[in-house]
């Protein structure tokens, strides 16, 4: 983990990107690699997921091009990202290795309505969602909440900071995100490693919890 | 947030597959690992098929990296891989034992290995 990215300064996302030269040797998966597993981090574009996906990923985040339906052709709601020029279709993933034989896969996914078809292939066999919320657009995140739960996965909620984000109290936020009092709902800064997987570990610990309530109820019943 | 720096593929998606639209097979997911045989080829093979056999030589891949090198969509590389492995050229497993669904001890795995991350 030497490369560590410093929180204060990410580098800019453009050169952070996987250039095409990469190499399949850079990529080839560590022998020992038994259980692959991934969590999908949803949000709106220009949210901050393949920042996010970037400040823990041992790899640089890499994307697939992805083809949409006729559908999804409308032009994509840039109001109040100033810094994002172009949307593109383009899947970001990185990848983690957690000790010895299991590796987590983080795809970055946009969860608007009109993605539908793709979010249940990208959905499917996943843990977990880590939906990226920005609370200067909390509208943007309705469409994907409203996805995340129709698809039944277990999800938690992570405000991404902005220097000019409001910071609104937990109350506030979880009455108008509409969330079930147990959905854990964080704060984090997608560019401090740190804080990119407390956030990830706020799910996991969720599902660890729902997963022993699980098991309990079965014994009791 | 990224430029499509070298342009687009000389050669477009569908026609990586010859025009094949589906694969043969349905069981590869996104994460599903391909490995080569490395066993014997027979006769040329489709160029875009033997750029996925290349790209696994000296290890093992996903779909989804597999795509993201060959910078070709996941449903192309999932009729290539597909393809490959009618010929036994390639093997794929899923990315989870069937034995070892999303249970506790996998959760405890991934959380253990995300604290480990926190510098």
């Amino acid at each position: 983990m030497a490369s560590a990215p410093s929180s204060s300064e990410p580098a800019p996302a453009e050169s952070r990107v996987a250039d095409p030269g990469v190499r399949a040797g850079e990529l080839h998966l560590p022998a020992a690699a038994r259980e692959l597993v991934k969590i999908v981090v949803v949000g709106p574009f220009g949210v901050g997921k393949t920042t996010l996906i970037d400040s823990v990923s041992e790899i640089r985040p890499l994307h697939t091009e992805e083809h949409l339906t006729q559908a999804s052709t409308t032009v994509d709601d840039l109001d109040g990202v100033r810094d994002k020029k172009t949307t593109t279709v383009a899947i970001d993933f990185g990848r983690i290795t957690l000790g010895g034989e299991t590796v987590l896969y983080l795809f970055g996914t946009p969860g608007q309505e009109r993605f539908r078809a793709l979010w249940a292939d990208i959905a499917y066999g996943a843990l977990g969602a880590l939906v990226l919320v920005d609370s200067r657009r909390l509208d943007a995140s309705f469409d994907v909440l409203g996805l995340v739960e129709e698809s039944g996965l277990t999800y938690a909620v992570a405000v991404n900071t902005f220097p000019d984000s409001h910071h609104y109290p937990e109350e506030q936020l979880r009455e108008s995100l509409d969330l079930a009092p147990d959905t854990p709902l964080v704060e984090c800064d997608a560019r401090d490693r740190n804080s990119s997987v407390d956030a990830l570990l706020a799910l996991v610990e969720h599902l660890i919890d729902l997963n022993a309530r699980a098991v309990a109820g079965e014994v009791r019943s | 947030m990224r430029s499509h720096r070298s342009g687009r593929p000389l050669v477009p998606a569908y026609l990586s597959t010859s025009g094949v639209a589906r694969p043969s097979r349905n069981s590869l997911e996104r994460l599903s690992v391909l490995t080569s045989t490395a066993g014997p080829v027979f006769g040329d093979l489709p160029a875009a098929q033997h750029a996925l056999l290349q790209s696994l030589e000296g290890g093992s891949l996903t779909v989804v990296e597999a795509a993201a090198l060959l910078r070709l969509p996941v449903s192309a590389v999932r009729v290539l891989a597909a393809a490959l492995i009618d010929q036994g050229l390639v093997t794929a497993r899923p990315p989870v034992p069937p034995a070892a669904q999303p249970d506790h001890d996998l959760l405890k795995r991934v959380a253990d290995g995300l604290r480990a991350l926190k510098l």
